[in-house]
This record gives structure tokens, sequence and C-alpha cells, in this order.
């Protein structure tokens, strides 16, 4: 008889289905794997390392390249570690304004993965439904911070600036008709709350919209129900977070748990899993992003009935305002001094996390005193996730692993970090 | 929290036991960390090992103006310093843990030093530690006993060094380029400068 040998097959880096830069080598038995080990790396930019050599405020941009389709949310995590350790007070709208985009992110992160673990696993129109609202919210990433996607827009003691008062509008060239630009400036009008909340109302049937493309459908079920599965203590063994350990059935969202900024005055429920497959957890982060939109609906109606300031107004951490800065000599000095030398955090080191779309972000901060990190260790939920990939494929088939990739919710840019 | 800061004196022991901005941090031997850790498990519910990282102490409470500033400021990185106090307690293993039981969590620390920076593996206690212990060793160079797999993860194949140490300069050792004549990818060492924007400074 014939020797019958066990196939390695390589699986990326550049492969669409790989989300990113995922090279896999998989051992398999025909069709079935029996060993993944996944290398990772490939987009490693040491995150970390940098951190290092630069005052506290000039790597909160480092932290949106980290997970790039959840940037708000990485920000958050690293601005509590620094305010923790400074004993910083934030305003009231700010912590507001930084949930509400902390839920947008959210539902921007839950879209991208839907659309591509969809398009992974075959439904090709999902994609382009997902995209057609994560565009909407990215204008209001764009409205708030001039950036689409790397805003830098949480900083120590509060947010950058306050929301704006006029939402940008579409602008008028050849190819657009009068009438077509109307229609897409309608919701546009008034300020940028409005258009959340346009956003907010509308959303609700968007997610019915998916949810008749997929929930029922018979051979998206056929792709999720019962592949990788995970049982409820194997999840807390390897580490899950986030939907991945909700699926599985455990109620634990940080959100509510260990509730910061003030998550704990509002109103949610948390999706949980039963049998901890991929479908559950489909089904977890689709009503996540119903839970989000309503979380969104509440800050709006807060924020429009309670103006303020947004910064703290501390200047040895927070830029004073331009304005006050040409004839006050203090502020002129505080604000040479942030720019130029940063401020110091006392000695000491924190651990702050946060309840990120894909699971627990956490920012390990050490001070030793000066005005740059001694040491900032990023907590990536992908990272503990995707290290379950080989336990989660074993036994499944060749086509499956590409499931587990999509339902895992896989971003490089975290766990290469 | 302050009844598990009474529990985990009462077992590990008073100057162990630190609270600082709201967290614990406990202190435990180099030795016995699969006790202890087994011992946390069990014992305070500790289910979930939430992070693992190194951490390297060469250069902690140094600040860049004591080292080599020159009357013409800071063109040049500083040079390589370190703590001759520091060396036998140079790197330290962390582990956050977290008790989605009890919902409560621990940073639990145990220090090794620069000669021979070994620990035990803790993949028995908690599998997630399996990636982080990889990570760990390849970014600081710490090595787990009975790991069963302790390769490199984030860096490249064939890297050589642990860009987390302290003393591995910010710009890397060897830059690589493709070499039309040899007709492969070559490494050299690098040619860029070291550079400091803005020094490190300490103010009380």
């Amino acid at each position: 008889m014939a020797e019958i040998r066990n196939y390695t097959l390589n699986f990326g880096p550049q492969h669409p289905a790989a989300h990113g830069v995922l090279r896999l080598i998989l051992e398999i038995d025909g069709e079935v794997i029996e060993r993944a080990d996944p290398h990772i790396g490939l987009l490693h930019r040491g995150t970390e390392k940098l951190a290092e050599s630069k005052p506290y405020n000039q790597s909160i941009g480092y932290m949106d390249r980290l997970d790039y389709v959840s940037m708000m949310c990485n920000e958050h995590a690293y601005v509590m570690a620094i305010e923790t350790m400074l004993e910083l007070e934030v305003p009231q709208r700010a912590q507001y304004i930084r949930v509400m985009f902390d839920e947008i992110t959210r539902i921007l992160n839950h879209l991208m993965w839907l659309g591509t673990h969809g398009l992974d696993v075959g439904a090709m129109s999902i994609f382009l439904y997902a995209f057609r609202e994560r565009e909407k919210l990215i204008d209001c990433y764009e409205a708030v911070s001039g950036s689409r996607m790397h805003a830098t827009y949480y900083r120590p003691g509060g947010v950058y600036r306050d929301l704006p008062d006029k939402m940008p509008q579409y602008l008028k060239n050849d190819f657009r008709k009068p009438k077509e630009l109307e229609t897409m400036n309608k919701n546009r009008q008034g300020s940028l709350l409005d258009f959340i909340d346009d956003f907010v109302k509308e959303f609700p049937k968007s997610i019915k919209q998916y949810d008749d493309l997929l929930t029922d459908n018979r051979i998206w079920k056929q792709r999720l129900v019962n592949i990788g599965i995970v049982s409820a203590n194997r999840a807390k063994q390897l580490g899950f977070t986030g939907p991945m350990l909700r699926g599985s059935g455990v109620a634990w969202d940080l959100r509510k748990n260990q509730p910061y900024a003030v998550y704990d005055k509002l109103e949610f429920d948390i999706p949980v899993g039963v049998t901890g497959d991929s479908y559950d957890r489909y089904l977890v982060r689709m009503e996540e992003m119903r839970q989000s939109n309503y979380i969104i609906k509440q800050c709006i109606d807060w924020l429009r009935v309670n103006p303020g300031s947004v910064m703290s107004d501390d200047h040895k951490v927070a830029p004073p305002n331009r304005e006050a800065m040409k004839d006050d000599m203090e502020s002129l000095i505080h604000h040479f001094k942030l720019f130029t030398e940063g401020y110091c955090l006392p000695e000491g080191e924190v651990y702050k996390a946060i309840e990120h779309p894909k699971g627990e972000f956490g920012i390990y901060l050490i001070s030793d005193g000066a005005n740059k990190p001694y040491r900032v260790k990023i907590r990536a939920p992908g990272f503990a996730h995707l290290a379950a990939m080989d336990e989660m494929a074993k036994g499944h088939m060749l086509s499956d692993v590409v499931t587990i990739i999509g339902t895992q919710d896989i971003v490089f840019g975290e766990i290469d970090r | 929290m302050q009844d598990l800061k009474a529990q985990l004196v009462e077992e590990f022991g008073k100057g162990k036991v630190v609270e600082a901005f709201g967290e614990l941090t406990l202190t435990v031997d180099t030795a016995d960390i699969i006790e202890s850790c087994l011992k946390l498990r069990e014992a305070f519910f500790f289910d979930t090992l939430i992070d693992l990282c190194g951490v390297d102490y060469l250069t902690y409470g140094q600040s860049d103006w004591d080292a080599n500033a020159s009357s013409s400021g800071f063109g040049r990185a500083r040079e390589e310093q370190g703590d001759k106090d520091r060396h036998d307690k140079r790197f330290a293993v962390v582990y956050h843990l977290l008790s989605v039981r009890k919902n409560y969590r621990l940073r639990v620390k145990a220090f090794v030093n620069e000669a021979e920076p070994i620990i035990k593996t803790v993949t028995g206690v908690w599998a997630a530690a399996d990636w982080y212990e990889r990570e760990a060793f390849d970014l600081l160079g710490i090595l787990f006993e009975n790991h069963t797999d302790l390769r490199r993860i984030l860096t490249d194949y064939g890297f050589v060094g642990h860009p987390l140490r302290k003393d591995f300069p910010m710009i890397g050792e060897v830059e690589m380029r493709y070499d039309e004549k040899l007709g492969r990818v070559v490494y050299e060492p690098v040619s860029i400068e070291p550079n400091i924007n803005v020094p490190r400074v300490i103010r009380k």
C-alpha cells in the first residue's frame, strides 16, 4: 500500500481571506486540519519600542494604527491609562463624546467584520451593504477630527475639540445632478449630532437587511453553525474576551462589569451565545450593533442638553487655548512646555482596559517619572484569539479555517503591533 | 478589593502586596511561580490570564540629561548606559490576571536576573500564556523553562537580538536591501544615525 502522508499547506501571507498578513502553515490530512501554525509579525512595527522614545501625547497617533478598524477605542485605553496616573478629571461632556464615539467605532468595527466575514464565506452583497453604512460613520470621524481613519481625537484630559455645529456637505460637481446632490445632503443640513441622530434612526433598518440576508440563510448557516466551538471554561483558559467570550455563554463585558467613562449611566444589554460556535458569535455581534445604536442614541440626547467644556483645564496636560496665549504669559509658557517637553507622569504602573469591539484592549503603562513612558505594553484581544487558532481549527475542514479566521475578527495592526 | 488584598497578604506575606492607582500588585519569587499561580487560580479564582509581558529595568529612572548632554544639546542619541545594581533584577515578567467569576484583577510580578533570565512557563496553568511567553522571549530574551514551542513570534525569520531590551538601539542593528549583483537580499549594519528629538527628563 502506498504511504499516506499529511500535506503541509502554506496559507497567506497574501491571501484575501487572511485578513491582512496572516501566514498559516496548515498540516492537513486530506482536507482535515491536523495542525494550524499561524506565523505572525509580518506587520510588526515596534509600536511599544517607539512609544518609549516619545513624549506621551505623541504616541496617541500610534494607537489608531494598532487596530485600524476601531481607532478611537484604542486611543481611549491609552488616554485612560495616562489620566489614571495623573489623577486627571475628565469633563462629563468629553466622557459622553468618548462613549458615543466608542460605540460608533464598535459599529464600524462590526460592520467591517460582517462584510469581510461574509465575503470570506461567500456572501458577496453583504460587504457592499456594510460599507454603505460605514461610509456615514467614517464621515462622523472626519467631521470631528479631520481624518477618516486615524483620528487622534481623544487626548489626556478630554477630547481634542467639541462636536461641530455644522455637518460638512457634498459639493457640486459636473457628475452630480442638483437633485442628486440634494438627496445626498438631505441628512447633512444640521449639526453632527443631527447627522448621527439620523443615522441612529435609519440603522435598525440596515441591520434588518443584514439579518434578512444572512441570519436564516441556508448557506450561511451551513458554513457557520458548529464551526470552531469553544466552551466557556476553555474560552477563559485561552484568554478570550469580548464577543469571543460572550459567544461561549459568559456574560462578561467590561462596560458593565468594570464600568469606565460613563457606561454606568447608560442602559444597554449584553448578548451572550449558547453553543460557542461561529454562528453564535455572529449573532452576538449583530445584537451588539443594535445595543451600540441604542447607546449612541442616549449619548446624543444627553449631549444635546448638556453643553460645556470637553477638555480638562489643567494646562500642564491639556494645551491652553490659542486666544489666551496671545496675551497671557502663563498660557504661553504652558504651551511651550507642553509641546517641547510634554508632561511627566508620577512614578508607578497602571493597567487600563476597555471593552474594545474585539475584546479587552489594555494598556500597561510603566512610568519612572519621566516625560516618556518607560514601558508600554499593549494587550491586544486578537493576539489571544489567534493563539487559539490551532485548537479551534483542529479537526475542521480547510474551508472552515477561513470561517474561523473570520469569526475571530482578526486585524493584524493590533496583533503584530 | 480590600478583601482580596487582605487575603493575599495573609497568603503571600505583607511586603509582597502593593496597592497603587487602585490596582494590586503581587511580587512572587521566581522559583515558585508555578505554585503561586496555581494557588491564585484555584484559591483566588483567577481564571483568565489577560496579559503576560516582560519588562527590562536596565535604565529605569535615568534621564537623558544626566547621561550625555553636551554643550550642543541632543544631536545624537545617548550612549548605552545601565544601572549596575539592577543586574540581578534586570528583567521582570508581569502577569495580569482577571477573575471573571469574582470580577477583580491582579498584577503578578516576578524578577529574573540578567545572566540567566529563566523562569518556569505557566502554560500549564493558563493556556493563554503560550503566545505571550513566546512574545516575551522574542522581544526581551526571557527564557521560559518547559515551554514546548519557544520560537520567535513577532520579529522576522532569522532576526538577531531582542528589540525591547533597553540596550537595543531604536534604529535597530541591521538594515536590508536587495543586491542586484548577488541577486538576493543582503543585510548590512544600519546606515542611519540615532537621534533624539525630545530628551527624556524626570521631574519630581
